[in-house]
């Protein structure tokens, strides 16, 4: 972004920079942003070159891209990658397809709409600790859904210490997730635009099908990629309710095992490292199916 | 998009959205798949507390709709075995984090909300990265950095890595709660003499009162549940109450059942106290969306 001064006005006077930049809007009230970009530079993008720096710098030698080497050749290691990816895709899409139609019946306001939002945001607030802890109890082989199950006459399901039991454990998370944030987009939408379709005869499939959800599809796009970003990083329900030894050995166990269990943070910061990159390039595909999306006004107001 | 960004989308439909009872009333198929999903998730939800709350009060529960029998003990031993403990340490953590974080980042959010230059849009996505990935992907190293800087394992080590995604959160949730005061009012007040320090200390800040508590709520919660980042960097002496309880929780050979379930509870109330403290404040949409797209 450089400045190009126009040619009728290349006759730079006194302060002429300074007014010159004022009319692009860089000015003394800039400094108060100096701080935070600061810090976020020092604690966030520092340790993270600092990381990649040391993955590259191998406890047991055998050169500077042996943590990555070993990653990627040992089958049980590079296992991680698909692990994780089975449990965040299937996820995110089974709580972006569960919160939209319950968002879309809430886009207007009514009695309970308050204590929905307050019921959703409970998960949020409690965190997959805790969430996983309570599971243990309610999806236990005796606990209270299991003889549920049991009283209508059917048969036991094992929920946790598997797959099943990460995976819910996500849900609880990633669906409360979505729902808020889909709430919030549906109400972007301007109100009018569906009544206009009303007054010209469409009907509420039609308002629905050919209105409202054409516009809330690059939200839908986002919802998921955000649901996505959240299953992704998934450590203490692999732990706490999953197997992680082997059908929840996901990303971040090797990544804890380095760092907490063999103080290898050379050989950790190299797993966080390709977590990184599996994340940014899932982000990427997504964020590019999005921007071929309609990206037209749909809000109301003075925008 | 920038500035649909930066709208504080569901304020607006809470103010513009009227009642519509005849939408409510036609039952189809969808709606009552969708409300029966979203009862069974509820149900799940509320069944999950109440047999966390049950379990910490039980002298025993292995399995069975109820359990043996009643004790109220089990919170005297975790508030003694840690829990006091891990609850001051959470408290320190979360005052200090937000305090300076809002002393960081509300001015820069006024900058953000104030002015556009050139470079704004990569100045929102480099504030956006960390409060959008994923603490794994950048906790450790940071551990790393803290160890080898002498500070792992101390409060003050707990305190750097939580600021990391709590500084560009408070700035991202700053920016619509300025853009929503009318730069006149500033203008007025310049006019009147005062100067740039009266200025924000005297109309500034009462004006973001709503502003600087929905920040200050949202990262409370956001420090009380950060699980990865203090897991990674805290040491026995400066744990905080998720730590503790997760690694009440892992170890098998650990706690018995209730009274890892009055850890939770401990826990639990707080979380609840901050939530209504915080819906109050923030709209929930807010909660999730802001600086989120």
């Amino acid at each position: 972004m450089t400045a190009v001064i126009p040619a009728g006005r290349s006759a730079p006077g006194a302060g002429f920079l300074r007014r010159s930049l004022a009319g692009r809007g860089v000015d003394a009230v800039l400094i108060l942003l100096i701080p935070a970009v600061a810090f976020t530079a020092l604690l966030f993008v520092y340790p993270y070159i600092y990381g990649i720096t040391i993955s590259l710098q191998p406890q047991g030698g055998g050169g500077a891209l042996a943590n990555y080497r070993n990653f990627f050749s040992d089958p049980y290691l590079r296992q991680t990658i698909w692990n994780t990816l089975r449990l965040a895709l299937p996820a995110a899409a089974v709580s972006v397809g569960f919160a939209f139609p319950l968002a879309y019946r809430v886009r207007a306001a009514f009695r309970g709409r308050a204590v929905i939002t307050a019921l959703f945001l409970l998960p949020l607030t409690f965190g997959s600790v805790l969430l996983a802890e309570g599971m243990t109890e309610i999806f236990a082989p005796t606990g209270w859904v299991n003889l549920a199950l049991g009283s209508v006459g059917l048969p036991h399901v094992q929920f946790i210490f598997n797959y099943t039991g990460t995976f819910i454990a996500l849900l609880l998370t990633t669906v409360p997730f979505s729902f808020l944030l889909l709430a919030g987009m549906f109400g972007s939408i301007d109100r009018t635009l569906e009544s206009a379709a009303a007054t010209l005869g469409a009907g509420a499939a039609a308002r629905f099908w050919r209105v409202l959800f054409p516009l809330m599809v690059p939200g839908l796009v986002t919802a998921l990629t955000l649901a996505i970003v959240e299953a992704f990083a998934v450590f203490p329900s692999a732990v706490l309710v999953g197997q992680p030894d082997s059908a929840t050995h996901v990303l971040s166990i090797p990544l804890y095992q380095a760092a907490q269990q063999q103080f290898n943070y050379s050989d950790a910061s190299a797993i966080a490292v390709i977590m990184t990159i599996v994340e940014l390039v899932v982000l990427a595909i997504l964020f590019g199916i999005r921007s071929r999306l309609y990206r037209g006004p749909a809000t109301s107001g003075k925008g | 998009m920038a500035q649909q960004t930066l709208q504080p989308p569901a304020v607006t439909a809470v103010l513009r959205a009227r009642p519509r009872r005849q939408a409510l009333r036609k039952i189809t198929v969808t709606s009552v798949i969708t409300w029966a999903a979203a009862a069974c998730f509820a149900l799940v939800l509320v069944a999950l507390v109440t047999s966390v709350v049950i379990e910490s009060f039980a002298t025993q529960w292995r399995g069975g709709w109820w359990p043996g029998g009643f004790t109220g003990s089990w919170y005297g031993q975790a508030w003694r075995g840690g829990v006091s403990q891990a609850l001051t340490a959470t408290f320190q953590v979360a005052v200090v984090v937000v305090l300076i974080a809002l002393v960081i980042g509300v001015p820069a959010g006024y900058a953000l909300a104030r002015r556009s230059f050139p470079g704004k849009s990569a100045v929102m996505l480099f504030l956006l990265l960390p409060v959008m990935l994923p603490p794994l992907t950048y906790a450790v190293q940071l551990s790393a950095l803290i160890y080898r800087i002498g500070l792992g394992g101390t409060l003050t080590g707990v305190i750097i890595a939580n600021l990391v995604p709590i500084v560009p959160l408070v700035v991202l949730v700053t920016v619509p709660f300025v853009e929503r005061i009318a730069p006149e009012t500033e203008s007025a007040a310049r006019v009147f003499g005062a100067g740039t320090f009266r200025l924000f200390l005297h109309v500034l800040v009462p004006l973001l009162r709503p502003g600087i508590a929905a920040a200050a709520i949202l990262a409370m919660v956001r420090v009380l549940g950060a699980f990865e980042l203090t897991f990674f960097i805290s040491g026995p002496q400066s744990q905080t109450l998720v730590v503790a309880l997760y690694g009440a929780a892992s170890n098998p050979a650990g706690a018995a059942p209730p009274l890892i379930a009055a850890m939770s509870v401990f826990y639990m109330a707080t979380a609840v106290v901050l939530l209504l403290i915080g819906l109050r404040f923030v709209s929930p949409a807010d909660a999730v969306s802001t600086g989120r797209r």
